[in-house]
């Protein structure tokens, strides 16, 4: 068997078995297609509102993806700079927290009023959805460095930049990783809070919007959306792990990574 | 240069100025957990530059914090401290995982400021000498512990500093491995001299390696013995010489350890 094969086989096989229970469920309880449809009616209402639901989709992976990148951004630049200076992390860092507990809508009304109806305010919701757990994890990272390695470094006479140049800014990049792929589950759910919590004008496409909508008298196809945002999370999220055995394969070969 | 940490004393000690180490009644405390701990009470040695000192105690009778002062970490609560440019090689090689064998060897030298390619090229004339050939570009992870040891001893004799310390640098290894690293760093030593001061457990190891071998009691620390091991090189664990020396290092630490 190849490893490709083995390594999807599980995954495959399982999605398949649920999928199975979830059509003889539907089928022998006699369900309703607008409260759960069957699989194979979402199936069908893919292929055929294939068009719509891809126009929208684009626009919120494009959310996703660049929300999510701005949040990697500046949440290592965040991270670093409240690891470097203690007096900003005591300053910062309940803040960071407080951001995460913000109810969405509560900003999104004065983010659409800065920024009007377009991506940006969606983008900014995502940003600030996924920025926590990136902050969180680089910061644990590069506070983690063995406290013998910095002894060592400061009798090779290392300097301040030196030591976060070869010991805690490598050290941290695995943990930076981790908290992207974290931000990235949030991330999707972020684009969607961000299309369907904002106001907006009507005109403007997604997803998270399409199966809000849907949901009213196009329950299958509401599920079909919902499947290829699911689909979407997952290979990214595999995407980023990919990219962890690429940056940071010392990380992924101690710790005898799943893929 | 000489690093002055404390200059009480009179300046009269030639040992220290060309690569020696000079401790005259140093007494040192830390606290852990909110209690004084005092590690060394009234500690006086030397090691003559090129010379190697072997420091054996119970654990915990101060054998790393006299290393930590030697190599200037921290300056001692009271005593005299004089002693050339240190460098600690940590009971764990602390290599990077992230860089090679060869990188990692020659961190020291990229810290003094070399071109990474610069530094290397320098590792690699000792790499092939001290016996490390073809493991250049191997990771840590995938080196033995024995192997680990010694990329971490070429780390700490690449920084050019005239004095190594050794804070039980074969611990960790097997009773095999670990007599294989005595002969390794025995002939090392005889390649490239430096003064070194190493703190062990071992007596046969203190033995076996150093010119003098200074027993500590246990905490606070202080000198109960010195023996002068006036053997010639390659010195074997069997000769009657070592072992005499052997039992009178036991007899010393005995009645020391007891306090």
């Amino acid at each position: 068997m190849s490893v490709v094969v083995r390594r999807t086989l599980p995954a495959t096989v399982l999605a398949v078995a649920l999928l199975l229970a979830w059509e003889l469920y539907v089928d022998m309880a006699g369900v309703e297609e607008a409260l759960l449809p069957a699989p194979r009616a979402v199936a069908s209402a893919l292929w055929n509102g294939r068009g719509l639901i891809w126009h929208n989709f684009a626009v919120t992976a494009g959310e996703v993806v660049l929300g999510l990148s701005l949040a990697l951004a500046g949440g290592m630049a965040l991270a670093v700079a409240i690891h470097l200076a203690p007096l900003l992390r005591r300053a910062v860092y309940p803040l960071v927290v407080a951001s995460q507990a913000v109810p969405i809508p509560v900003v999104g009304v004065l983010l659409v009023f800065w920024w009007g109806f377009g991506l940006l305010p969606k983008l900014l919701v995502v940003a600030l959805i996924c920025f926590f757990p990136v902050v969180v994890t680089t910061f644990d990272g590069l506070a983690a460095v063995d406290p013998d390695q910095r002894k060592l470094l400061r009798t090779l006479d290392a300097s301040r930049w030196q030591a976060f140049r070869f010991a805690e800014l490598p050290a941290a990049l695995p943990a930076a990783l981790s908290g992207a792929r974290i931000a990235l589950a949030v991330g999707v759910i972020g684009a969607f809070i961000a299309e369907t919590t904002t106001p907006s004008s009507g005109a403007y496409p997604g997803l998270g919007r399409e199966i809000l909508s849907d949901m009213n008298f196009q329950t299958a196809r509401a599920y079909a959306g919902t499947a290829v945002l699911v689909a979407f999370a997952v290979a990214c999220f595999y995407a980023l792990t990919l990219a962890e055995h690429k940056l940071a394969p010392w990380s992924a070969t101690e710790r005898g990574d799943h893929q | 240069m000489p690093t002055e940490l404390q200059s009480l004393a009179k300046p009269r000690q030639p040992a220290a100025g060309k690569g020696g180490i000079v401790l005259e009644d140093v007494t040192h405390g830390y606290r852990r957990r909110g209690t004084a701990v005092q590690a060394l009470a009234g500690v006086s040695l030397q090691a003559a530059p090129g010379e190697v000192v072997a420091v054996v105690g119970p654990s915990g009778c101060g054998k790393s914090t006299l290393l930590e002062l030697v190599c200037g970490l921290q300056a001692p609560d009271r005593g005299a401290l004089r002693c050339a440019p240190a460098v600690l090689m940590p009971q764990r090689d602390l290599l990077l995982p992230w860089l090679s064998a060869l990188d990692n060897a020659a961190l020291a030298l990229r810290i003094a400021g070399c071109s990474r390619a610069e530094a290397r090229r320098r590792a690699a004339l000792l790499f092939v000498e001290l016996g490390l050939e073809g493991f250049a570009e191997a990771r840590p992870g995938e080196l033995s512990g024995g192997m680990r040891q010694r990329v971490a001893f070429l780390r700490t004799l690449l920084s050019g500093k005239p004095v190594l310390c050794l804070d039980e640098p074969f611990g960790a290894l097997d009773a095999i491995t670990r007599a294989e690293m005595q002969e390794w760093l025995a002939a090392t030593l005889a390649r490239e001299p430096r003064t070194v001061l190493m703190v062990t457990h071992d007596v046969e190891e203190a033995i076996l390696l150093a010119d003098r071998v200074v027993v500590l009691s246990a905490r606070p620390g202080r000198v109960v013995d010195e023996l002068e091991i006036a053997l010639d090189r390659p010195r074997l664990r069997t000769t009657a010489a070592v072992i005499a020396l052997r039992q009178r290092a036991l007899d010393a630490l005995a009645i020391g350890g007891r306090g």
